[in-house]
Order: C-alpha cells, then structure tokens, then sequence
C-alpha cells in the first residue's frame, strides 16, 4: 500500500498514498515526507482525474453547458448547477419566478443534507468505524428518492435551467420532503449519540489536524473547513442568492480549528439544513416554475460571476462572454482544490496516523479538485 | 489589534477519567443503539426481485415514439442533435414516398437514428427540444452488454412497438399495464 520512495540515514523517507488508495476517497496522490511516524510535509498530486470541464463548457451553449457541472462535485450536483443557472441569469437579467427558487433552494438544502450525510459515513469509516456507513446510506437513498422522483434521475440531477427549473415538483414531493425531515431530526440525535459523543472518536479527533484562522484565510479556504476555524464565509449569508435572504438560519462557526470542530460545523449545519427546509416547504408559492426565455440564449459581451455555497464551500462561476451563444471562457472557482491546498498546514507535525482522521475532516472530492 | 489567533480556543484535551479510559462504557452504548435496529424495518430491497417505481419524470433509455396509427413521429428535424451536449444523436433524414404514409407521419423521416448510449449523459435536453414529441426518456435503465458496439442504439432499438399491429408490447412499453 505504501511504497517507499527513498530514505536517508536520518530516517527521513518519501512513502506515497494514492493514487490508488482506499483512504484518499478516489484518484488522490499524496507524496508525503515523513520522519519516522511524524509528518514533515505532504505534497499533494493532482490531475488524475482531470477531465477539462472549463474547456469543454466553452463549446457548449448556456444551456447544455449547465449538465456538465454535474459531474465536477458529484455530491452537489444540484448546487453546481444552480451556481450556472444564477451566472447565465445574472448576464440574461431574467427575473427566476418564486415558485422555482423556494424549489431550487429546497432542492440544495436536500443536496447538502445528502452530501454530508455521505461525508459521515465515509468519515466515520475513515476512522475505523462501519456501521455509519450503512445509516448514513440509508438516510442518504430517502433524499436520493425524493430528488429521483421530481428531477428524474438521482445523482446528476439536471434540474436547473437558465430562468427556473425543468420541470414542477411531484404532486407528492412536499409531503415525502415532510415525512423525511420529521423523521431526520431523531437520526441527527441518533449519530450524536453513536459517533459525535463517543470517547473514543473523540479522542481521535480532538487537536489533531488544526488549522489556524490565518492560514484558513491565506489559504482561501472555504465552507466548514473555513468555519471550523472562526471564519464567518457562508455565502448563503453574505452573499445572499434566490431566497436564502428571507430565511432564518446560524452560521455555524467553531472557533477550535482542529478535526474535531470541522465534523462538529457539518453535523450543526445538517440541523440548520433542516431548519431552512422547514421553513420553505409549506410556503412553496403558486405560480410558474421557468421564466420565460429564449430558445437560444446569448449573453451580452462582459464578465459574470456568481458565487453559492455548495456543501465543500464556495464555489464560484466566472464566465466571460463575447456576446455569442456558447462562453469565450468559463472559470471555476472550486472549495476542494483550497481546502485540499491547507492539508499541509493541517498536518505537518502530526502523525501519520491522524492524517487519515484529517482528511476525512476536509469532505474531499476528487473530480471537485482537478475539473 | 489583536492577533486572529489568539481568538482561537484551546482543545479540550483534560485527561480522560477511568471509566472513559477502558472505553467500555462507548463501546456498550454504541452497541445499543447499532442492536437496537436488528429489530427495525429493513431499508433494502431486493433488487432484481423488487423494483421501486419510478416517477414519470425519470430520465431512462431513449425511445421513439409513434402516433396513435402507429405512424413514426420523427422528421428528422436535429433539433434534438443540436441540443444534445453529448453529441451522441446522429441522423439521416429521407424523403417520404408515395404510398410510405402510414409509416411516417410527416414528408420527411429519421432514415437512420443512432443515439450512442456510452456518450450519452441523460439530461433530457432531446426530449425538451423536441417539438414533435417524437423522443422521450423511459423508465427503463441498467442494460448490459458484451461489447461497446452494441450501445449505439439504432432505429430498430429505440422506436417504441407499433400500438396497431402489436398493441399487447405497446402497452407494455408505454408502462400502461
């Protein structure tokens, strides 16, 4: 698993993790110098995933273009695209209708919940536990049903076109979203008790892997990696997109900085997740679902940019247009690829073992990172 | 001003007391709960056994469709080619003849259609540019094969069964009965 590079009499040895490994949650390479169990720097290598999604949306139209946003951070699908529906809105000037932004925003709290619902699972497996792997998953199908029964498809959902969403909700879709949130705040108590208040994860978790409120910010890190560590960045709050401004919902900030208070932002964020859902679902307002908008859509010559909050952090939209159908160029501005940049920070000093429980701690994924 | 990090807390790393060090108490807790759900309702299903239903909306393999006389819908018009951010729609449009018009409905049909099924991403984007309702996506899904040649979908694949000769596979692939 680990192959060693090179070692010096002094017991300063280069081992890889990755690219292949069944802790780096895909195609993740992370060449790291250690001296006997402690960690001196690690390097990560990317590019094995890449697959040049910002060259290829710039021979797409606004609205294809949409789709393959889908497949950069697969476990926000939902919140990648409604960060280029936003950006093709905000260059068309077109006004979203209610109706479809309490859907949209509906449909992005239900991503977040599932993203870290998988990220609990995944995490706790990281550190040796399995069984919330299956609990995670099975709260995990339920939203991936409900997203199946009104999107049409449950990973990539492709809800979201430029001036609303593709189609309207399913006749059920409110009282299935109720009967899953009622049901969603005895799982939350049920993974506290099972993982957060155990001593033995604690023990793992707490003061390993700090990162301090500087290096967060030099490091442009983002989302509850950012927040774990005092800094106020949720753009559903300072940036307000679609309906988020009407709704009351915390900002969840640790001011700890170390693994610990990073699993500890994600697992308050799903309750405030539940929060917002609570509020929007019974006031879904009558009315259109889609703006009217043309069949071919140009943007007018200029620069865009819109930024969401997905459930790794900001994900920024930049498009630049020279006024025709398809982007002169279309940049990314992805949370993995910065958060993924402060691992050294994170863990240099530590062990080996604890870089792990880290990792798990950032919410990676890969396609996210390399594009 | 005073320095960010300062305003960090210190972890919480107090010694752990005897109870908390021998791990037992956690462990029987968690034990608990994690035997507490033999006794719940089982989530899975057994699929191929079981299937869930689908809702209309779910976006499965293409098919063709045809009028209620069993003529082809088609006209060949690309709009579904254009649209398609995969590139996995081709097509040959044809001219119809004399005595083809209960074949096709309009002048002119799909002489070829292909739809590659390994580049397609299923979207929906086809079946909403669409103006003759002509392309929709099924319910059905998860079809294997033995090799890649076989997923480019033609004609023969795709167009949905004639509802006049053969009503009974119709009805069975509009998911009617």
């Amino acid at each position: 698993m680990h192959q060693v590079l090179s070692s010096t009499p002094e017991g300063i040895f280069t081992i890889n993790v990755g690219p292949q490994h069944p802790a780096t949650h895909g195609v993740l390479h992370l060449v790291i110098t250690l001296n006997g169990e402690t960690i001196l720097k690690i390097e990560p290598h990317l590019g094995y995933i890449h697959r040049s999604i910002e060259k290829m949306c710039e021979s797409l139209t606004y609205r294809q273009f949409i789709y393959v946003t889908s497949r950069m951070d697969y476990l926000s699908a939902h919140i990648n695209n409604h960060a280029c529906a936003l950006c093709v809105e905000k260059g068309l000037q077109v006004e979203v209708p209610m109706r479809a932004q309490y859907i949209r925003v509906i449909m992005d709290e239900l991503t977040r919940l599932a993203s870290h619902e998988l990220w609990w699972g995944a995490m706790a497996m990281d550190v040796g536990a399995f069984t919330p792997f299956f609990y995670a998953f099975r709260e995990r199908e339920t939203i991936n049903e409900i997203m199946e029964e009104t999107c049409g498809a449950r990973l990539t959902m492709n809800y979201m076109v430029p001036g609303g969403v593709m189609a309207d909700i399913h006749p059920q879709f409110q009282q299935k979203v109720k009967q899953f949130i009622a049901g969603y705040k005895n799982k939350i108590a049920e993974y506290n008790e099972l993982v957060t208040g155990n001593v033995i994860f604690q023990n793992r978790m707490k003061g390993v892997g700090y990162l301090s409120t500087e290096d967060a910010i030099s490091y442009g890190c983002s989302g509850p990696v950012a927040r774990a560590s005092g800094v106020a960045c949720d753009v559903r709050k300072r940036y307000p997109y679609d309906v988020y401004a009407q709704v009351q919902f915390d900002e969840i900030i640790e001011t700890t900085g170390d693994s610990f208070a990073r699993y500890l932002v994600r697992i308050r964020e799903m309750e405030q997740s539940v929060r917002i859902i609570e509020q929007l679902i019974d006031n879904i307002p009558e009315g259109d679902y889609q703006a009217k908008t043309k069949a071919v859509l140009k943007l007018p010559k200029g620069e865009f940019y819109q930024r969401v909050e997905t459930a790794r952090g900001e994900l920024g939209v930049y498009i630049v247009s020279e006024g025709g159908t398809t982007p002169y160029r279309i940049k990314f501005r992805s949370p993995g690829f910065s958060n993924l940049s402060a691992l050294n920070e994170m863990a240099k000093g530590g062990k080996i073992g604890d870089l792990v429980a880290t990792m798990g701690t950032l919410d990676l994924v890969i396609p996210d990172i390399d594009r | 001003m005073q320095a960010l990090t300062n305003r960090a807390q210190a972890v919480n790393r107090a010694p752990m007391t005897f109870w908390e060090r021998i791990y037992l108490v956690n462990i029987f807790k968690g034990m608990l709960i994690t035997f507490s759900h033999i006794f719940k309702k089982k989530p899975t299903i057994q699929y191929p056994e079981q299937k869930r239903p689908f809702s209309p909306v779910f976006r499965g393999l293409h098919v063709l469709n045809r009028d209620e006389q069993g003529r082809e819908r088609c006209t060949a018009c690309g709009l579904c080619a254009v649209a398609c951010p995969a590139e996995a729609i081709t097509m040959e449009a044809a001219e119809r003849l004399p005595g083809e018009e209960n074949l096709y409905r309009e002048e002119k049909y799909a002489a070829r259609y292909e739809i590659n099924m390994l580049r397609c991403i299923f979207c929906g984007l086809c079946e909403e540019a669409c103006p003759k309702d002509a392309i929709y996506l099924s319910e059905t899904f998860a079809p294997a094969n033995f090799n890649r040649s076989t997923f480019i979908y033609s004609k023969k694949d795709l167009l949905i069964p004639n509802p006049v000769t053969e009503p009974e596979a119709y009805a069975k692939a509009k998911g009617l009965n």
